[in-house]
Formats: C-alpha cells, structure tokens, sequence
C-alpha cells in the first residue's frame, strides 16, 4: 500500500496547463494550440520518486520544464513549500532556483565545451555569487568524489568523457547548489546498459544521502520502476493513471498502461506473452480528440459518451488514481467509479 | 562452409585506417545464419555490430574501412571475392537492409511511392505501373493506412514509425533472401517498437526469410531471436540458442550484461550491478582477452588470445581462464 512520503507535500502542481501557439498562414497568425499539458494535478513528497512515463510527444518535458520553472504555465498554480511560483518573474524565481534543478538525456548537449569540467562544476556558484575562490574549489572536488569522478577529471574538457561520464558531470552541476528535487529527463536513455546501471544506482544513493526528491521521466518502464516510488502515466498532456509503483506493475486498470507495459519486451525468452499490439501512431496534441483521447486511438464503441464527460482522476483504490473513463476500464473498475 | 545455412561469417577481420594508426573495430567474428531463422547480435556500443553488418553488405566506409581476413558465403557464394555487380544485385535484391534512422535510407526530396517503385524497377525489371501497384501492395502489406495516398507522400509526412516501414518495404521489396536490421526500433517508442516488431516476425515467417537483428536490448533479443552472438570489443564472446543463453551464460560479460539491466521484478532502489570501468579501446592490438582488460587483469593467461570454441551443441564460447565458466 502507497504511504504518503510527508504529510505536506514539497511541490503540488494543481490543473497545470501549457499550450504552445500554432501559428500558420502569411501573418502567422494563431490557428490553434499544442495542449502539450492539459490539466495535470499531482504532489511530490520530501525524499520521494515520481516516475512518468509515456510515448513521445505525451508532453513529459513540458510538464518538467514547467515544473521547474523553464516554462511558465499557461494556467493552473505550482505550490513549491507553500508558496505559488506559477508565475512569478525570472528575477524573484531566481534565488529559488537553487532548490530546483533538471538534468537531460544528452549531458552533451547541455554542457559547454569550450569550458573546462571544473568551470562547468563551478558556474552555478558564481552565478549564485557563492564562496570565494578556494571555497569554490573544494566544492568542485567534493562534487566531483560525489558522482565519482577523479578529481584529475576538472581540469579536462566534457567532450573528452563517455556518454556516462558527462552524465555524471552534468548530475554535478545539477547537485552544486544542493537542490530538493530534481527533474531527471531521461537521464540514461543514451547510455549502454552497464553505464546506465551505473547511473541510476548514483541517483539512487544521492537521493539517501541528501534526501533528494526526483520527478523521472523515462521511456523504458523497466528503469522507472526500478527507481520510482510511485509512478504516473501520461497520454496525451494529461496524467490517466497514477500508483504505487509496485500497484501499477501488478494492478494496471487504465487500457493504455496496460498496453504499455505489455509492449516492454522482457529479457526472458520463456515469458512469451501475448501482447496487446496498439494500433496507429503516437497521435498528436493540436487538436485533441473532445472525448476520451485513448478511447479515440482504439476507436472505443463509447468514444461518443465520454464527449463532455469529466475524465479526471479518481482514487479506485486508496492511494491508486484512474481515468474515470469508460473506454479504458474494465466494465466492473468502470462501476465502482461512475 | 556446410548446407543449412544461408549466411556464414567466418574469422571475420575488418579494420580502419585512422590518424592513431589501423583500428581492428572486427577482430575475428565467426557466426551462422540457418535458413528462416532470426540471429540477433547484441553488445554495447562501439562493440562492432555495425561494422560487422556492414562488412556483410560491402558497405564499408572508403578508403578507410577494409575486410583484412576472413570469410563471408551467402547461400554458398563467396560474397567477398564476388564482383562490384555481383553485390549490387545481392544488396535490396537477396539481402535487404533497415537501419535506426529511416532518413538515412530514404531520399527526403522524392515520393515515397517512386522510391519504392523504383526497387521494383531496378530489381524486377518492372514497368512504371505495374512497379507502382506492387509498391502499393508492399505498403499494404507493412500495414501502412491508406497506402495509395501514402504513396504520394515526402518523408517527412511521415511519423517515425511509418517511416521505418516504408523502409521496411524497401528492404523487403525483392522478397530477399535475408534481412539486416541494424537497431530498427532503437529511435522509436516501446509500443511502435512492438508494432514493428510484430509486423516483421511475421513478415519473415511467411516469406521464410532469415533475419539478422542487431540490437543492445536483451529484452529485443529474447522476444524475436532463435540464436543470440554477443560481441565485446570487436570479438564474439559467446553465441548460442537464445534459450541457452538466458539460462546458461557461460561467459563473464554476458553474465555481467544480463545482471545489469533492471527488469520489472528487480527490488526497487537495489543497487544493480554493474561493469566496472568502460568497453575497452579498439586501438591496441594486443591479443589478450579484451573483458580481462576490462576488469583490470593482466595475468600471463589472459595476456593471449582466448579461443573461440564449440563447447555444447550450439554453443561457442570464447575460452578464457579468469572469464569463462566451464
Ligand atoms: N516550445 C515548443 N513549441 C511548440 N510545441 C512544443 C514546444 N515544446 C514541445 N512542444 C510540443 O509539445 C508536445 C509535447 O512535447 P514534449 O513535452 O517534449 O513531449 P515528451 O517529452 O513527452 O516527448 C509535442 O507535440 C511537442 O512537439
Ligand atoms: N568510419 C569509421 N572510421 C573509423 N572508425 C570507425 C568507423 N566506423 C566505425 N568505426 C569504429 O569501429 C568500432 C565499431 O563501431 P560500430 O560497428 O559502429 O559499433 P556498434 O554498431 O556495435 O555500436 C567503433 O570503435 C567505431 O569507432
Ligand atoms: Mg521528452
Ligand atoms: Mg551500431
């Protein structure tokens, strides 16, 4: 049974919403919207994994990005420790950053190659206006024992490291400030399997020491359950199922869960299962379906009731959210809810 | 070379010319393709799976790629004495190809519809409209919806998943004698990786074609293939009936590969085990046995050059003191 990590939860995101504008035509006028999230409520506790998972698209890094405030949400309110931060200014977000921090796929991409491993590590105190020079420095050591890198490693360049070595300096840099949560967006998608065991163990033990709260995002629901404490499952910008990890491995009640864990193909050739083969392309968010967005891919019989219907989560069980959906729940889970 | 197989890879040597000197990326992979069977070969990056598929194919990178030794018979043909011609007709006509990104296969500034017909028309010798209506029919096949106006459509219409079977149709066009696919569902989602999947098991059951799958994933492998090759740094270090080898590893890095990976009955937050250190550089020739460099030994027996041997029925093994388990 899921137990609730704290009694007030470190963040809340409560109806949170990001559209971006399509524009089109010669005056590039605004013709519609990518609901890339729409409407998504959750809580994550001190010291607790939410994993999310999802196709690509579902808007995972949005939601992220909001999240930590990359973005700022088109509506909805984001409560971080008591005080609303949807859309306060980048100057007074700024002091506030240090609690919250994202770390990417590709630590590549995120890490400028022209500076050195220990002026990357070194950036957020500057910016921060933090230590003095020789403080700095210790820090910098202390950070790179952290993730364990050699401390020869911060006079080199990140393009001379393996792919899990920049993660492992991006995580760095992601650690300076001692944040309360993370963002890790796919953090080992990238990476070979033994990297990305050694990865995720760092996470896990860097989440004990400090006491880390992490949103994860992953495509691979093998790695999100094996970090997560609970997990929410998205489609579409919205989150359909939510639970314990362990209850939504076992238990799924929301038909795309369960067709998504049924797609994991699993490293044992004597568990040949049937699978339930989804049919069609991931769809897309401009212009979503008015009814049932998963009830529309599988062209459910009562796609049509659910037009104007309020689909939001309920709890079927305690601590065990669902789609109140009648396309994607058995008929008797569809019962206890309507 | 022996009856029953379609493709024999044999002490398969292929090298790069580079600034730091020549780079053995294959060092001496010996496999076999049996008809209408799926091969997967899997490994961590860098280990030679692409290099080794492209050597298969004579696609390697010029000047600097070159088979150094060995021997590849395709339906008993010696494939690396055969003519420049001789491979054109072998390449989409009796091996077909699909690699991880389908732009890489795919013309962005043509049809989908004239670069499928053209397979038919080079390949088959067939005319505008008939080619046109069996690249028709080949889109219907991989299930693709509305595959008339498909036809019609540029690439980049195209979601990834569709993409990949319109690269699939491409490869399977001729009705080839065996299929290359180098990661096919690595850039896409598990449930369209699934799909795709599906869609090509069945494909080569009812063709009986043979399949060469290259993948990372173990999950892949265990779900498709019928015999599994392990490569690490260039070599193959273990190769046996996909069910030996899930239950049976004989050697230390794929027991390593199988450990690592967290599966859905893992303990939440256990630590997992890992391979210390990194895949080893290709640049040194030395003969040793590369997991032992790895691991960080350099006794006088892991210094030469394991064997590769056939310890079971089936099932071969790299033969090193410190790594195998006989
Ligand atoms: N800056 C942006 N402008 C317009 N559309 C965007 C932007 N960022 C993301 N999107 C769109 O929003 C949707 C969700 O994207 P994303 O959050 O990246 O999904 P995921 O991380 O789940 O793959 C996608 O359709 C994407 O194309
Ligand atoms: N064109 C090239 N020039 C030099 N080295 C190459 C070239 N292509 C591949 N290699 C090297 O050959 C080795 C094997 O590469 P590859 O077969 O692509 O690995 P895999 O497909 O298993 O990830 C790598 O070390 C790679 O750096
Ligand atoms: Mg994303
Ligand atoms: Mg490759």
């Amino acid at each position: 049974m899921f137990e609730p990590v704290s009694d007030t939860p470190m963040l809340t995101a409560e109806n949170l919403r990001v559209h971006f504008p399509v524009k089109s035509g010669v005056f590039l006028r605004q013709t519609g919207a990518v609901k890339a999230v729409d409407g998504i409520s959750l809580e994550l506790g001190v010291g607790e994994t939410l994993g999310l998972v999802g196709e690509s698209g579902c808007g995972k890094s949005t939601l992220g990005k909001a999240l930590v405030r990359l973005l700022e949400p088109t509506s909805g309110r984001i409560i971080f420790e008591g005080r609303d931060i949807s859309h306060i200014s980048q100057r007074v977000l700024r002091p506030m950053r240090r609690d919250f921090q994202m770390i990417f796929q590709d630590p590549g991409e995120s890490l400028d190659g022209r500076m050195s491993v220990r002026s990357l590590i070194e950036e957020p105190f500057r910016i921060h206006g933090m230590g003095n020079r020789a403080e700095r420095k210790k820090w910098v050591d202390d950070l790179l024992t952290t993730v364990g890198l050699s401390q020869a490693a911060a006079e080199r360049y990140s393009f001379e490291f393996s792919g899990g070595q920049r993660q492992r300096i991006g995580i760095a840099r992601a650690l300076a400030l001692k944040p309360k949560w993370l963002v890790c967006d796919e953090p080992v998608s990238a990476l070979d399997v033994s990297v990305q065991s050694q990865i995720l163990n760092l996470l896990v033990d860097l989440q004990k020491e400090f006491d880390l709260s992490y949103l994860f995002i992953a495509h691979d629901l093998s790695v999100v359950k094996h970090v997560s404490d609970r997990v929410a499952v998205m489609y579409l910008g919205k989150i359909v199922e939510l639970a314990h990890s362990e209850t939504i491995y076992r238990n799924p009640k929301h038909a795309y869960t369960k067709a998504l864990l049924s797609a994991v193909p699993v490293a044992d050739p004597k568990a040949k299962r049937e699978k339930v083969l989804l049919e069609g392309d991931v769809p897309s968010p401009i212009d979503p379906p008015e009814g049932s967005a998963f009830g529309h891919r599988i062209d459910h019989p009562r796609y049509d009731e659910t037009i104007g219907m309020d689909l939001s989560l309920r709890e079927i069980e305690p601590g065990h959210w669902v789609a109140a959906d009648p396309c994607c729940l058995e008929p008797e889970d569809w019962k206890k809810l309507a | 070379m022996s009856e029953g197989y379609l493709l024999e890879v044999d002490r398969l040597i292929t090298s790069f010319e580079t600034e730091r000197g020549l780079l053995r990326a294959v060092d001496q992979v010996s496999f076999k393709v049996p008809y209408g069977k799926t091969v997967g070969i899997v490994g961590e990056s860098g280990c030679g799976k692409s290099v080794t598929a492209m050597s298969i194919m004579r696609l390697l990178p010029q000047p600097a790629g070159k088979i150094l030794g060995g021997e590849i018979h395709f339906k008993g043909e010696d494939l690396l004495h055969s003519s420049d011609k001789r491979m054109q007709q072998v390449r989409g006509g009796e091996i077909g190809v699909i690699f991880q990104e389908p732009m890489s296969a795919l013309n962005p500034v043509h049809r989908i519809g004239r670069q499928v017909a053209e397979v038919f028309r080079i390949h088959k010798k067939m005319g505008k409209k008939e080619a046109w209506d069996a690249a028709t029919e080949m889109l219907d096949m991989l299930r693709i919806p509305a595959p008339a106006k498909r036809m019609m459509d540029y690439p980049h219409h195209l979601s990834g998943g569709m993409r990949q079977r319109v690269v699939i149709a491409l490869a399977l066009a001729c009705r080839p004698d065996l299929i290359i696919a180098d990661e096919p569902t690595t850039a896409l989602d598990v449930t369209v990786q699934a799909q795709i999947l599906d869609l090509l098991g069945n494909l080569q059951s009812e063709m009986g074609m043979s399949l060469v799958l290259i993948t990372h994933d173990l999950g892949v492998i265990a779900e498709t293939c019928d015999e599994v090759v392990v490569m690490y740094a260039g070599r193959v270090v273990e190769s046996a009936p996909v069910d030996e080898l899930f239950e049976n590893p004989l050697h230390a890095y794929t027991k390593a590969l199988l450990r690592s990976i967290p599966t859905l009955d893992t303990v939440p937050k256990s630590v997992l085990p890992t391979i210390p250190g990194t895949v080893a550089g290709l640049g040194d020739h030395s003969h040793g046995c590369r997991f032992c460099q790895r691991m960080g030994r350099d006794g006088p027996v892991t210094r030469e050059r394991p064997k590769f041997k056939e310890v079971e029925p089936g099932h071969w093994l790299e033969i090193c003191k410190e790594c195998s388990n006989l």
